[in-house]
Parts: C-alpha cells; sequence; structure tokens
C-alpha cells in the first residue's frame, strides 16, 4: 500500500526515529471513523458518529519486548507511549528469536480498498437504505417482525514503520447493512438474520438480505428436537465458514512452535479427505477480509495449508517464521493499535466443488442441513481437536430436505471431521468473515437431542 | 458558585464545561443530553512457552455524548476532553438525533455522587511491573511442576483503573473508580491420547492485595490437574440426562438460560421468552436468582453504572416467580418506572445498554454428596466454559471444560470437552435439587452487540432433571 497517508505516516516515521541504538521500534499509528444507524419500526433508534485515533509502539532491545499504546495522537501522549514501551522492556524476558520483520521483497498485490462513493455517501441515503431493508423483510413475510435492523460503514487509515525498514500507510472503507428478525406462531417465536456487504451502498442485495432474514426466522418455527443418532450433516455455506475459522489457530506457526496444534509434526501427512483443498489467500479482491499487507507490513500472499487433504505448510509471521528457521509468509494479524501482531490466517478458502447445495442433499440421502451452529467459543477445543456445537436446521429425508429441528448439538473431532469429508460444494460465498463459505459434506458426526 | 468535584473527577472534565456541554446537546431540542468521560489506564503482561512475552501498557481516554430527542438517540464521541473538542461532540450527537425545535437550555447540575463499593488498598498502577511478572513465573512453575505431562503453559496479568464521570440534563452528576486485577493460567497436558487443555483464573475488582489473600500456585496447580485428567477422559456421553453443576462452577447456566432474556431492552422489543411474564412462574420453586452490582470485589461490582444510577440489588425471580426485568434508562423511561443500576456499557466509544453486573441463584437446603449420591446415572460438571443463548426462542448453550460421569450415585470418570443444550424457561423448571453451597465463579466477560463488560456469576451445586449432553458417547 506503500505511503498513501502522509501524515500518519510521518507520525510513525518520527517515532521510529526515535531510536537508539540497539534498540528496535515498530510505530503502529491508526484513525478511523463509524457510521451506526439503527433502524425500529420505521424510525432512526440510534445513530452513532464516531472518529478515533491512536498509537501503539513496540520496543525491543537484547531479545526483550515491551509494548504501549494511547487511543489519541496529541504529542505529549506519543511520548508517553514510547517512554513506557521502553520501561516495559524490562521486564520481559530475553526471546532469541525476538525482532521486527523486515523487508523481504515480495511484491503487494495492488487492490483497492477505498470507494470515493461510500466516502461521499449523505447520511440520508444511509437511514432510508436501511428503512428500505426494514420495510422489505417485513414484507417478505407476514409472521416476521424485525428486532433491528442497521447500516453500519467504517473508514479506517494506518501507517506501520519500523526501524528495520518497513514503512507503509493506506486506507480503506466498508459498508454492510443488516437486519434481526423474529418469527412468531403462537408462543414459539424464533429468530434469523440477513445481511449484505459493499464497497459502498450501490452494491447492496436488499432483497437477497430481507429474503434471507426472513428465511432464517419463519423455517425453524415449529421445529422439534431430534433424536440422538450418527448421521452424515450438509453444513450450510454459513457454517462452514465457522467450522474452516476453527482451524486458524492449529495452522498457526505460532501454535505450532508452543506445541498447540493438533497438526503439529504432520507436515506432509494426510489430514483431511482427498477432496479438501485449503488456502489461505487475502490477494483475493472477492474475501472479505483481503488485505495488501499484514500486521507487521508484509506484503500479503497466497498460502496452501492443506491440498488434496496433505498438510502442505502453515501460516507464519516474522516471529514464528525466526522460531521454525522459515520465512514469513505474510500472516501477522494485528487487532489495531492496542496490541502487537499475532499469528494466523487471514482469508480462508476451501477449494469448490463441482455440484450444487440440493444436489449435495439428492446424494446424502438421509442427513441433517445444518443451517446455524451456536458455542463454538465454548464447544470446541483447537487444541485436543474435541468439537462439539449447538445446532438447528432441517432434516434431509430421502434426499430431499424436510422438517424443522432444533436444540441438538453435532459432535466429533477437528481431526476425524477433516478426515470425514465427503464432498465439497460449488456454492461459494463471500461472507463478511475471515472464511469463504460454500456447502461441506461430512460423515458419522453425533447429534445429541431428546 | 458550582459544588467542587473532588481532586480525581475534576481532573476529567469542570463541572461549567459539563454545564455548558450539555446544554449545547439540548440545544435543538432535544429532551436529554449526557456526558461520559473515562481515563483508564491499564497494564497487562502475558507469559507463554516460559517467557515472558510482552509487558503492556494502555491508555484510553474520551468522553461519549448521548442525546435522546424522541425515540431516537443520537451519539458520538472523541478522545479531545477540551471544551472545544466536548463540544464538537455534542453538535455532532445532537445532529444525529436529528430533532427540530430549539431554543436555549441550561443545564444544572448537582453535587458528585458517589456510590463507592470496593475499598482499594493497593491501586495496581502504584505497583511495580516487576511484582506483577513475578506472578506470571510463579503461576508457570507451579502448573509446570504438577506433572511431567505439562507441556505447555500459559499466563496472563492483566489490571485497570478506570476513572468515570457522568453527567445528565437531568442534573445527575455522578463519578467513579473502578479498579480491577485479574490472573488468568491455561495450560497444555499431552497424553497418548493427544492433548488436553486447563483454565482457571481470578479477579476481583480491587487493586493488588488481591494476591495476599488469593494463593496463585493452587490457581496453577487446579488448571494443571484440570488437563492432566482430561488426558485419561472418555469422549462425553450424548443425548438428554440428569447433570449436576458443581457450585461456583457455572452461573452461567442462569446467566445464558435466563439473565440475557430479562434485560429489558430484549423484552421491550418481544425478543426475550420471558416477554410478558412477571408475575407467573418461570423456573422451579427452587429458584431465587439475584443481579447484584454491590457485590462487594465480585468481577461485576460497581458504585454506579455508566448511566450513573447507583448499582444496586434486584431479585429477578423468587422462587420461581419472575419479579422484574433488569433496567436501564432508556427502557425505564418508556415505561414510566425506576432504573435499576443496569445500564452498562464497554467504554466511551460505546452507548449503553442492559447489561447484567453479579447474577447468582441463591442457596438451597440440599448437601452437595446428597445431589451426587441421589443421581443414578449422569454427568457432573465441575468447571463450565462460555454459552450463547437465543433469547428470542430461550434455546441456549453452554461448554463443559471439566466434567466426570455420575454411575450409581457416585462421580466416576472424568469426560472430555463438550457443549450441553438446553431451553431457557425449560431448564429452569427442570431444576430439582439446589445446594446449600453457594459459591461464586470465575470471572466472566459479557458480550452483547459487540461489547463487553465484566460480570460475575455464581450458584449452589444444583441438578437438572435432565439436560442434553453434547458428546459422542452413547
Amino acid at each position: 500500500m506503500s505511503t498513501e497517508v502522509p501524515d500518519l505516516q510521518a507520525i510513525a516515521d518520527r517515532i521510529v526515529a526515535q531510536a537508539a541504538p540497539g534498540e528496535q521500534i515498530e510505530a503502529y499509528v491508526s484513525r478511523g471513523g463509524e457510521t451506526a444507524i439503527r433502524i425500529y419500526e420505521g424510525e432512526v433508534e440510534h445513530f452513532v458518529s464516531a472518529q478515533s485515533e491512536g498509537v501503539g509502539i513496540r520496543v525491543i532491545r537484547e531479545g526483550r519486548t515491551g509494548f504501549a499504546y494511547a487511543g489519541t495522537l496529541e504529542e505529549a501522549a506519543l511520548a508517553e507511549v514510547l517512554r513506557d514501551a521502553r520501561d516495559n522492556v524490562e521486564f520481559g524476558t530475553v526471546d532469541e528469536w525476538a525482532g521486527l520483520a523486515a523487508p523481504d521483497g515480495v511484491a503487494q498485490v495492488a487492490q483497492e480498498f477505498w470507494d470515493d462513493e461510500l466516502a461521499a455517501w449523505p447520511t440520508d441515503g444511509k437511514i432510508d437504505v436501511a428503512k428500505d431493508l426494514e420495510r422489505r423483510t417485513l414484507a417478505a413475510d407476514r409472521r416476521v417482525r424485525t428486532e433491528e435492523t442497521n447500516y453500519d460503514d467504517g473508514w479506517g487509515e494506518t501507517a506501520v514503520a519500523t526501524t528495520t525498514g518497513i514503512r507503509e500507510s493506506g486506507r480503506g472503507n466498508s459498508c454492510f447493512v443488516s437486519v434481526v428478525t423474529l418469527a412468531d406462531d403462537g408462543d414459539e417465536t424464533q429468530t434469523g438474520f440477513g445481511f449484505s456487504v459493499g464497497d459502498s451502498p450501490r452494491d447492496f442485495d436488499l432483497d437477497r438480505a430481507a429474503r434471507e432474514g426472513a428465511d432464517r426466522a419463519t423455517r425453524l418455527l415449529g421445529a422439534t428436537k431430534p433424536a440422538s443418532r450418527r448421521t452424515t450433516v450438509v453444513l450450510d455455506p454459513y457454517v462452514t465458514a465457522q467450522f474452516v475459522g476453527v482451524l486458524s489457530s492449529a495452522l498457526s506457526g505460532e501454535q505450532v512452535a508452543k506445541g498447540r496444534s493438533i497438526f503439529r509434526e504432520r507436515l506432509g501427512e494426510r489430514v483431511a479427505a482427498g477432496c479438501l483443498t485449503l488456502v489461505d489467500d487475502p490477494t483475493n479482491p472477492r474475501a472479505y477480509t483481503k488485505t495488501d499487507i499484514d500486521g507487521e507490513g508484509l506484503a500479503a500472499r497466497r498460502n496452501v495449508l492443506i491440498e488434496d487433504g496433505v498438510l502442505r505448510g502453515f501460516v507464519h509471521s516474522s516471529y514464528s517464521a525466526r522460531r521454525l528457521a522459515t520465512r514469513s509468509t505474510g500472516n501477522a494479524t494485528r487487532g489495531g493499535y492496542a496490541g502487537g501482531p499475532g499469528t494466523g490466517c487471514l482469508a480462508m478458502q476451501v477449494r469448490p466443488g463441482s455440484r450444487t447445495q440440493a444436489e449435495l442433499v439428492a446424494t446424502v440421502g438421509d442427513g441433517v442441513l445444518v443451517q446455524e451452529v451456536s458455542g463454538l467459543h465454548s464447544g470446541v477445543n483447537p487444541v485436543s481437536g474435541d468439537f462439539s456445537t449447538g445446532a438447528s436446521g432441517l432434516v434431509i429425508a430421502g434426499g430431499a430436505l424436510g422438517a424443522p429441528i432444533r436444540e441438538f448439538t453435532i459432535a466429533s473431532t477437528l481431526q476425524k471431521m477433516l478426515l470425514d469429508v465427503a464432498e465439497v460444494g460449488c456454492d461459494v460465498d463471500w461472507l463478511p468473515m475471515r472464511a469463504a463459505g460454500l456447502s461441506l459434506v461430512i460423515h458419522d458426526v453425533t447429534l445429541s437431542g431428546v | 458558585m458550582p459544588p467542587t468535584i473532588s481532586a480525581d473527577a475534576s481532573s476529567l472534565v469542570a463541572h461549567d464545561v459539563l454545564e455548558r456541554v450539555l446544554a449545547r446537546g439540548r440545544a435543538t431540542g432535544a429532551a436529554f443530553a449526557e456526558v461520559y468521560v473515562e481515563d483508564k489506564r491499564s497494564t497487562s503482561a502475558g507469559l507463554d512457552d516460559g517467557k515472558v512475552e510482552q509487558v503492556t501498557s494502555g491508555r484510553d481516554r474520551g468522553a461519549g455524548i448521548r442525546v435522546v430527542a424522541g425515540d431516537t438517540t443520537g451519539f458520538a464521541h472523541t478522545s479531545d476532553l477540551t471544551e472545544r473538542g466536548l463540544l464538537a461532540a455534542a453538535d455532532a450527537a445532537a445532529a444525529a438525533a436529528a430533532c427540530g425545535g430549539g431554543g436555549v437550555v441550561q443545564v444544572t447540575l448537582g453535587a458528585v455522587r458517589r456510590h463507592p463499593v470496593n475499598t482499594v488498598r493497593l491501586m495496581p498502577d502504584e505497583v511495580g511491573k516487576a511484582r506483577k511478572v513475578d506472578l506470571l513465573r510463579r503461576v508457570d512453575a507451579a502448573a509446570r511442576a504438577v506433572h511431567g505431562a505439562i507441556v505447555q503453559v500459559s499466563a496472563g496479568y492483566g489490571d485497570s483503573r478506570k476513572r468515570i464521570l457522568v453527567a445528565n440534563s437531568d442534573g445527575v452528576l455522578a463519578a467513579d473508580e473502578q479498579v480491577r486485577t485479574l490472573l488468568r493460567v491455561s495450560v497444555v497436558a499431552s497424553g497418548d491420547g493427544g492433548m488436553q487443555t486447563g483454565y482457571d483464573s481470578m479477579g476481583r475488582t480491587i487493586g493488588f492485595e488481591l494476591f495476599e489473600a488469593e494463593d496463585v500456585e493452587a490457581l496453577a496447580r487446579r488448571a494443571a490437574d484440570q488437563a492432566v485428567t482430561k488426558l485419561s477422559a472418555r469422549p462425553a456421553p450424548s443425548g438428554s440426562m440428569p447433570v449436576v453443576i458443581k457450585c461456583g462452577s457455572g452461573g452461567v447456566l442462569f446467566h445464558e438460560a435466563c439473565g440475557h432474556g430479562l434485560e429489558a431492552d430484549l423484552v421491550g422489543k418481544g425478543a426475550s421468552v420471558y416477554r410478558g411474564k412477571v408475575g407467573e412462574t418461570v423456573a422451579s420453586p427452587l429458584v431465587t436468582l439475584v443481579d447484584d452490582g454491590t457485590m462487594k470485589t465480585e468481577w461485576g461490582a460497581i458504585g454506579i453504572d455508566d448511566e450513573g444510577h447507583p448499582s444496586q440489588r434486584n431479585v429477578l425471580i423468587s422462587d420461581g416467580v419472575l419479579t422484574d426485568y433488569m433496567w436501564d434508562y432508556l427502557r425505564a423511561r418508556k415505561e414510566g418506572r425506576a432504573q435499576s443500576g443496569n445500564g452498562r456499557r464497554q467504554g466511551y466509544a460505546h452507548l449503553p445498554m442492559v447489561r447484567m453486573t453479579n447474577t447468582f441463584v441463591l442457596n438451597g437446603t440440599a448437601t452437595h454428596d446428597d445431589i451426587v449420591r441421589d443421581t443414578q446415572r449422569g454427568v457432573y460438571v465441575a468447571k463450565l466454559g462460555g454459552g450463547q443463548v437465543d433469547t428470542a426462542s430461550g434455546d441456549f448453550v453452554f461448554g463443559m471444560t471439566e466434567a466426570y460421569l455420575i454411575e450409581g450415585g457416585r462421580i466416576t470418570e472424568p469426560l472430555r470437552e463438550g457443549n450441553l443444550i438446553g431451553n431457557g424457561p425449560q431448564v429452569l423448571r427442570e431444576i430439582d435439587l439446589l445446594g446449600d453451597d453457594f459459591a461464586m465463579g470465575n470471572p466472566g466477560t459479557c458480550g452483547k452487540d459487540g461489547q463487553g463488560v465484566p460480570v460475575g456469576d455464581g450458584q449452589p451445586t444444583l441438578r437438572v432433571r435432565a439436560l442434553t449432553v453434547g458428546g459422542t458417547a452413547a
């Protein structure tokens, strides 16, 4: 992204220029704004308009690391943050692998992150688009109410500089609309949601968001709790994206180096069914989490992680790469100015197969279409691989979709589920998540219900 | 002359400036304006793989300004606490609330109100970082000493000192200082069957004196024991069965099964399975559920909520009958009733909404051992993980991170992790035994609408007659 934001770049450069001999400094400076509009029953319930900025400074000296941040770019605060980060160095343990990233010659893949039309979109238009989504959702089905309809947009500018020669700055903006739905039938209420993402509001597909919001809530009306059994599941694209996202930590070079990955010491081995190929590719312009640089300022790149079922690689930041005597794959993650970089996947995608979800359902014959999962954070352990999640969806009987079911769990282990993948669908959906979605058929999971 | 605000709060924003900013917020005719000022300093330190990886110092300082006109809330925030910065934010919030009308408005604030719940003896920012880092080294050593199977330990220390000042156009002026200190440890054990994890944490709304009262080595050993025990665990069963939940392990059950559903914002939109049920029996008569922000030193304890209202003790369910919901300013105003001290927000950049504080179930009369003895076959959960709820349908899940089989009235073999799933109102009715051994659980962070706030939970040992266990074994 080079140096598109000169004033932030200048702040970062100025901090780094203060490095003492033998001291490594990284400055991460950012600024951003958001608009959040919530519509309820045709009126604006809230309108949030806000800007924020901040700086995070990492100092490394003799193998020890210190960090500090502040939610301001005032001159006095910058000096205090640098002082705190330097002071914090004293309390770290010497780590022979500690260090900053250095330019590695890998070229960035040019992409568009900024949309002038969104930046100029009038406020009234943003309110109108959310009101429009609420109207369309209510019109989609008479059993449907809305709990909230939201328009959200945000813009951000970031600059990073290091004593090792990294200097990058850039900016981006994006927007989305979403609706949370309720469907009633007597005493029973079920919930759903719909959303649409775009570079600007012109990209929104409001009809699809409204229809999905209405469908998700109404299709569960009358759902029953199924009997416990072993079964085949078809994961809806939205569920697959969450399932794939869980694998991010197991594929992190840092977790591998620290002995916390189910894939440790398994490079080159079969870890999944032959139909499964998984890549991390933030250079794909369709990925929601696309980026041209990683959290340390290195070029983002395409990395093959699992190829035809065989484990081919892990993702690395400069730290995990040094520990495992390899090169960074451009996979430093960063949550903003308030924290240092981590290591993880940036934009995961399973290679699509050739058949639609309907064709997969017909082939499965008897099983369950899982349309939603809950409690992934509480029932999935990426270290042990134990997998158990709440679920709802539709029964698959005789190769067709049948009655809705809810309040059950599906369970297996991550290791076994990867080997039990029977087929991958062709229905790629670029969801606003770290992984793209598509339908996935997995054999032999345990369904727990009545 | 305006009343004097004592040193801590007046250093944030002066009394007369607050009055002018509130008046500006209402200048376009809005009925209500509010300024929330926050100044937070935090320190955290992380140890992993035997090394103190990083000590972090943080400073978050700013103000959020809320303007309410009709049913519309406008909100803006700024990190610029000068009068100019605050007035600009007030203009932005008023414009966002976009109402007509107008005119000159005067706001007069009363004296600052304080309702401290805790006494902090050792302010965390007055304790040397070396002592904080040393805790991590002690935790690491203690965990590794438990068993040769322990292959990895990660530990985290965190403290924060947050001063808040809330002023609104009704004349409320309130200040609070909220101090939190936390230590957590996560352990990996490796055996023939793969790896297992153990976790434990301690946290209080006090300062560094926490570690005088609490044994950090014991915390580390508990996490290590949990991981080692699970190495020999068998897969959890699958299906509906009696579940005994140990005291202090799983207030999260109530947090998810009914806590969120009793938040007035969700109730008001008809998005709670408990809507319209006040006065009705919604739980077993054994259950009395309380949310109490005044519970000294507990993780969810606050002097005032983030709308300046004093925290209080609210009985939500009494002997199985729903008595009240939890309320914030907006929802209470709409219903013409009093707030309940549950208006909370993550920080100055966030709007307040209805949130829990410390949520717990009071003691029953059964003993722990009787409850286990009375259960022929089931699951005993010693430690719960997080959870998630769909408040409209009432369906919720929560994870079990340490659990055992109960066979013939005895706790037997350890089980691997999994989720449990149930429906809130049904599960509350299925509670058939309630113990006399009340204990609070681990410090928690509750997420709602993208905002995290610290909460506590607690409960005595109890039994749910039938709950679905999401394991893989027959």
